[in-house]
């Protein structure tokens, strides 16, 4: 692969929308003809028209980097080509839904590891992505749509990006261009109605896309004295207010519910703009006996909370809750995140589970138990 | 982008914009256009001075219904446009306060009479001329408008449209000059980002309407609804103030809730009364549950209010019954089910 061009580091632009047809990739196209047309050297390394032709006849003129196959058990599959956009060194180039998986055998596993690749070679990368794909929300799709989503994107990719522009129309307009045949073929289309497209969904994943893009876009640490200041005033970063001392430890155990606790911790985490840890707690001699599986599964757990920028540690002690909580103490955590424990109809010796325990020895910090929350019954 | 309506009937649709320059009008006018050549009868009522090319061009192929000029200044032609009866009427620029003379007082209360008239308005609004945003607004551009639209118009409408686009692709065109390009990146983010907002409260509005009418309870969506425990403990107003500072970096909404209990000394009603205050003080909405079950009550409340994140504070004195049975913290753990619980230091 050749080695960066120069020291700059691409710039990310994000087209955010809340479901397939909002009008993403359209949104993407037209500004990239225009930066064309005042001369720009753009190219298209990946876009997916869907057989749309208001999309097609957009990317017309665009210069394509041919996609490169890749044989997967006995079939050919097309992906991005990452070494031949680098080769050709474009000023900017469009990357179509970054949450992708690639398949294997193409070099990184995830479109959005390619993107990062771009940037790092000081190209700019155009790209689109729904809010179902942000990792931190997955438990929330879920809970709206039954659906869960496997192809996410960790939120520090999106927060990388130098704008993140909202691609918004409105779940009616969306649902009439579902019923006209302008987003998906018509069996799929009335199999999308069915599921994602019922409109209360569309409307709750929408309100979800304008509140993550008002946070990408929030301004923070300044006061609104800030942006009348005569020019030459200091810089508003160094107006900063006092920056956030949360400190957030979660304490991860191999049970379903881990996932949603980490992305829940992590989400709030970033709102707060607290340090994020997480650790796994074995009790004295427990690690030796643990069955491999067992001990995979929580490393597993461990590298997925790695990946979401959170830091990790194993710990062991005589007793779970003291230990948990003295390195609380030792890391000056303000917050422990916790998963709600599952009662059975035996359980109201409530005082005597390790959850609670753990609340009582962390009374000098705030503990957070956090819900397990399952799909909604949708009507 | 929006297309006709096919499904349920439409009658008030709003594009909001955060500057002026950032193509609502245009936008708009391109939905207007779309619709006509769909063959609906779409007729202009207002339209704004300094209108860009692509709109003039736009414009020839529409009915412009022209307005009555009263004492200099343009007035929707209501009459005219009830008599014409057409589908879709677009009025470009909401916030006009009409003269004394004319039918209504405002310019968006001529829309709502088109609208309850039985005809689809279609109509364009800067953030700046919103009632409610304007202190924030000039806070940040630090120019005052008069003539404004209440936000309860807004949240009448059955579909809103928030016209984004980066502050950089757009600094050029805006009106919001003076001052550095770095000042002005940042004064147009802050407005887009409180754009954003609305459109977000507005959605969640429409939200709520149909889980109502469907009967639906908790939607686990991006609003995040935190509700204080309140009670006579002395380190309430830290809890609250904690509270606050969540309820402000999600943009969400803050309740307070307090569950009667009898028999309280002097200090305590005092007490209870100075967190009360703080809570109101905070912005939470507060509520007095009467009910003899303080953890039956409190799940019951969130349920209701569709709460996310309930706060209550540690307590330390058990009895010997708790210690069994585990305290009213403990049985509150058990009992939250589908919201996060967060026990906060004494």
């Amino acid at each position: 692969m050749p080695e960066p061009t120069s020291n700059r580091r691409g710039r990310l632009k994000v087209y955010l929308g809340y479901a397939a047809g909002v009008g993403k990739t359209y949104q993407m196209l037209a500004d990239a003809q225009e930066l064309a047309r005042s001369g720009a050297d753009v190219v298209i390394g990946y876009f997916e028209s869907h057989g749309r032709t208001d999309t097609i006849l957009r990317s017309q003129g665009l210069e394509i980097v041919p996609r490169r196959q890749i044989e997967y058990r006995g079939a050919i599959f097309e992906e991005m080509d990452v070494d031949a956009i680098l080769r050709r060194e474009p000023r900017v180039c469009l990357v179509d839904e970054l949450a992708h998986t690639n398949v294997p055998g193409s070099g990184r596993e995830k479109r959005w590891e390619d993107v990062l690749a771009l940037l790092e070679h000081g190209i700019d990368v155009f790209t689109t992505v729904n809010i179902q794909h942000v990792e931190s929300l997955n438990d929330q799709v879920w809970h709206l749509t039954g659906i869960r989503v496997r192809e996410t994107v960790p939120d520090w990719v999106i927060k990388e990006a130098a704008e993140v522009v909202m691609v918004d129309a409105t779940p009616q307009a969306l649902i009439n261009r579902l019923l006209r045949g302008a987003v998906y073929a018509p069996e799929k289309a009335r199999r999308a109605l069915e599921n994602f497209f019922k409109e209360p969904t569309l409307v709750a994943l929408r309100e979800m896309a304008l509140r993550e893009t008002a946070h990408e876009v929030e301004v923070r640490h300044v006061t609104p004295a800030i942006f009348n200041e005569p020019d030459g005033a200091a810089a508003p970063a160094a107006e900063a207010a006092a920056a956030s001392t949360e400190r957030i430890l979660v304490y991860l155990t191999v049970d379903a519910s881990t996932p949603l606790l980490i992305r829940r911790a992590r989400r709030i985490a970033d709102y707060v703009e607290a340090e994020c840890f997480a650790v796994a707690v074995y009790r004295e001699g427990e690690l030796a006996r643990t069955p491999p599986e067992r001990r995979a599964e929580t490393e597993r757990l461990l590298n997925f909370a790695r990946n979401l920028h959170i830091e990790t540690r194993t710990l062991e002690g005589a007793d779970v809750a003291s230990t948990l909580v003295e390195f609380a103490r030792l890391q000056q955590i303000t917050q422990i995140f916790l998963s709600r424990p599952r009662y059975g109809p035996w359980r109201w010796f409530l005082a005597r589970d390790l959850v609670h325990r753990i609340v009582r020895k962390a009374s000098d910090m705030q503990t957070v138990i956090v819900a397990d929350r399952g799909p909604a019954q949708a009507g | 982008m929006a297309e006709a309506p096919e499904g349920r009937p439409e009658r008030l649709k709003i594009f909001l914009g955060y500057a002026s320059g950032v193509g609502k009008s245009f936008r708009m006018f391109d939905e207007a256009r779309r619709r006509h050549e769909r063959g609906q009868d779409v007729v202009v009522g207002a339209v704004q001075p300094n209108r860009s090319p692509e709109i003039e061009e736009i414009l020839t192929h529409l009915a412009v219904i022209p307005p009555q000029i009263i004492d200099g200044v343009p007035v929707v032609d209501v009459e005219a446009i009830l008599r014409r009866r057409p589908r879709v009427c677009i009025i470009d620029g909401l916030a006009y306060d009409n003269p004394p003379v004319s039918r209504h007082p405002y310019r968006w209360q001529d829309a709502q009479e088109l609208v309850d008239r039985g005809i689809t308005i279609i109509a364009s609004v800067n953030l700046q001329y919103i009632e409610e945003e304007r202190e924030t607004v000039e806070a940040i551009t630090g120019k005052h408008v008069t003539q404004t639209v209440p936000k309860a118009f807004l949240y009448g409408a059955d579909e809103i449209v928030v016209v984004d686009v980066p502050p950089d692709s757009v600094a050029g065109r805006v009106a919001e000059a003076g001052g550095s390009p770095e000042r002005l990146a940042l004064r147009l983010s802050a407005l887009r980002e409180l754009a954003l907002l609305l459109t977000a409260d507005i959605v969640d509005r429409q939200l709520e309407t149909y889980l109502e009418a469907r009967g639906m309870d908790q939607l686990w969506g991006a609003h995040e609804r935190i509700l204080v425990c309140v009670t006579p403990r002395t380190n309430a107003a830290r809890m609250i103030a904690a509270a606050r500072r969540s309820a402000e970096r999600f943009h969400g909404e803050l309740h307070a809730a307090y569950v009667e209990q009898p028999e309280l000394s002097p200090r305590d009603r005092q007490a209870l009364e100075d967190n009360l205050a703080a809570a109101r003080d905070a912005g939470a909405k507060i509520a007095m549950l009467d009910a003899e079950d303080f953890v039956g009550a409190i799940v019951e409340y969130a349920r209701s209010q569709r709460i996310t994140q309930i706060l209550i504070g540690h307590s330390l004195r058990h009895s010997w019954w708790d210690r069994l049975r585990g305290g009213p913290v403990d049985r509150l753990i058990r009992a939250a089910e589908g919201m996060d619980l967060c026990v906060f230091p004494h």
